[in-house]
């Protein structure tokens, strides 16, 4: 709550009445509509009494005058809200005209907070509610979602897509090369993807004992985190043993892959990706604290997932596997680069250097262009080279999705919830170049069995 | 059935938004733009668990008062009034009970929340709900809406009785 300034009184002269409200001789709030004029300069606002026995303002106590508009949406329900209350005193009135004298204000304006971030800037007050219940009700009263939901959020399930792109691509390349094993490529994705989930909770479990997450009140579907600790949806104890139940599970199928295989070279990728999955967020290494979050999220979702991938069906690592994985890497990475761009402000309060926070924002959008451009540029440069197969060039038809994020990004960086939609198109911009160069490779291998 | 005036009635069916006023803990009156629902005999608001000051003041103290005065949110009806009351809050269970108890008298008034609750994964926090259960005390009428006059005042026959 905030002390009276001339601000206020002048938005509250925008609104076409007021609500008086006091609490009358009976203990019952009192509330009259009344018309007004606001003296922004005197720091007062001039009523007109309301008639009437049940309704005299009293002047012994503190009153309370709320601006109020909504616009109706036939169909839908309202939007525009925003609300404005003052409390002071009343004056007796003279000639049916009462002033008052406000001393505190407070308010929301959705055009100003946007709903999101208002409910996030409240989940403190939710977790004090609840608690507060619990006591009453002596058990424990928390937020729930249906299982499916809560394993969605929890998980970050859709981002998978960062999984399967590189372990398909991997696997595609191997299949080209004349090698192709449907089982080891099943088993391939799923260990893949569990490492990848049980990656994403690890992550959030620091993050959220980071202070990061919280002091982000921005979050998006993209990013901010899966919030279930700081919504209470989860314990932290429960969290934990996910964590560990997802690991052990990828642990589990790269062992077997590894003693199928019999590759002490799939053995070395595995633990890589693993240590920098963990290592991304945990201490003592903390990366993604130290700037160096987009590379180990572009070498582990980059190389390591695609020649681990290559290596599960050859045995060996190749040139063209490594050559595959860059643009594959660089896009990731810049998935993650873009997601940070809103997170900023609460990454810089946790320590986190993440690029955004570390790089103007002239910077960060030109090198988001240039890395994109370098991804495509691998692309060329691969097939001219004749690592890539000619038809891997069906990956360029993606690149105007590059443009149309760099224009996001320039135009909404400071816009949390305008630029969701263009970190959706740079989630897809990675997903729909993996899809064209499988498609190339699919092509390809077609070709190469035909001739 | 309720006692409220029948035009009374026609604006609580009516209205987008009302004002929900109640008394903080220092005494002072708090005022809460909120969608009025009725259903017959007693008013009925909601919140989430987010914005729940307004339930821990009604706990501790239930006397509460309900305006409706924006011709805007009462879709152009005439008239405005003002019902005190005493408020009960309805939390046995946050996650679910408020659907059961309101949520049929919301959609009428805001269609679009069906969506909303359809993507409950992305506002887990928001649906987590109290209901807030207003008996009608004593009502005031402006049967034109304008507060120059004195209103028609009505209150609960139980009182009138007493």
């Amino acid at each position: 709550m905030a002390s009276v300034e001339a601000g206020h009184l002048a938005k509250l002269a925008g609104y076409p009445f007021v609500v008086i409200s006091w609490v009358d001789d009976a203990g019952y709030p009192m509330s009259v509509a009344t018309e007004f004029e606001a003296d922004a300069q005197g720091g007062t606002v001039s009523l007109r009494a309301p008639a009437g026995d049940a309704t005299v303002v009293p002047t012994d106590r503190e009153v309370n005058l709320l601006g109020s508009h909504i616009r109706p949406k036939p169909g839908e329900g309202y939007d525009e809200r925003r609300y404005l209350q003052l409390w002071g005193r009343a004056a007796a009135p003279q000639d049916g005209r009462i002033i008052f004298t406000p001393t505190r204000a407070w308010g929301w304006d959705e055009a100003e907070i946007p709903f999101f971030e208002y409910s996030e800037r409240s989940v403190p007050q939710s977790r004090r509610y609840l608690a507060q219940l619990s006591e009453e009700q002596g058990r424990t009263v928390r937020p729930r979602l249906s299982l499916g939901w809560l394993l969605l959020r929890t998980t970050r399930l859709p981002f998978l897509s960062a999984t399967l792109v590189p372990v398909l691509l991997g696997i595609a390349v191997a299949a080209r090369h004349g090698t192709f094993n449907w089982w080891l490529a099943l088993v391939t994705i799923v260990g893949g993807s569990f490492a990848h989930l049980g990656i994403n909770v690890s992550n959030d479990i620091f993050d959220t004992l980071s202070g990061a997450d919280e002091a982000n009140v921005n979050p998006t579907q993209f990013s901010g985190g899966s919030r279930v600790l700081i919504y209470d949806l989860l314990t932290l104890r429960q969290l934990v043993a996910l964590a560990f139940g997802l690991f052990g599970a990828a642990a589990a199928i790269g062992l077997y892959l590894v003693w199928t295989t019999a590759s002490q070279t799939l053995l070395w990728i595995g633990v890589v990706g693993i240590v920098l999955g963990v290592a991304y967020t945990a201490p003592p290494l903390k990366l993604v604290y130290r700037g160096l979050g987009e590379i180990a999220v572009a070498i582990g979702f980059g190389p390591v997932m695609l020649l681990g991938a290559y290596v599960v069906q050859t045995g060996s690592l190749s040139w063209e596997a490594t050559v595959a994985s860059v643009p594959v890497a660089i896009l990731v990475a810049l998935i993650l680069y873009v997601n940070e761009i809103p997170d900023r402000v609460g990454d810089a309060a946790a320590g986190k250097r993440t690029l955004p926070v570390r790089l103007p924002q002239g910077v960060v959008t030109g090198a988001y262009l240039a890395a994109a451009l370098i991804a495509f540029a691998v692309v060329v440069g691969g097939v001219i080279g004749g690592l890539l197969p000619v038809p891997a060039l069906l990956a360029l038809l993606a690149a105007p999705l590059a443009w149309r994020v760099y224009g996001g990004i320039r135009q909404f960086y400071a816009q949390p919830y305008a630029l969701m939609g263009f970190m959706g198109i740079n989630v897809n911009l990675h997903l729909y170049v993996g899809g064209l160069l499988l498609a190339g490779y699919a092509i390809a291998i077609v070709i190469r069995a035909l001739t | 059935m309720g006692w409220l005036p029948e035009p009374v009635e026609r604006l609580l069916d009516a209205a987008l938004v009302g004002e929900l006023t109640v008394i903080g803990s220092d005494g002072r009156p708090i005022t809460h733009p909120l969608i009025p629902l009725y259903d017959g005999d007693r008013i009925l608001m909601h919140s989430s668990t987010l914005f729940s000051r307004k339930l821990e003041h009604i706990k501790r103290n239930p006397r509460v008062s309900v305006s409706l005065t924006d011709p805007i949110a009462l879709k152009g009806l005439p008239g405005r009034a003002t019902i005190q009351g005493t408020a009960r809050v309805i939390e046995d269970d946050p996650h679910a009970q408020w659907e059961r108890l309101i949520l049929d008298l919301w959609r009428k008034k805001e269609p679009v929340i069906d969506a909303f609750l359809k993507m409950r994964v992305a506002l887990p926090l928001f649906f987590e709900r109290a209901v807030i259960e207003i008996t009608p005390q004593r009502c005031l009428w402006w049967a034109d809406g304008d507060t120059a006059h004195a209103p028609e005042v009505t209150v609960a026959p139980r009182e009138e009785a007493a």
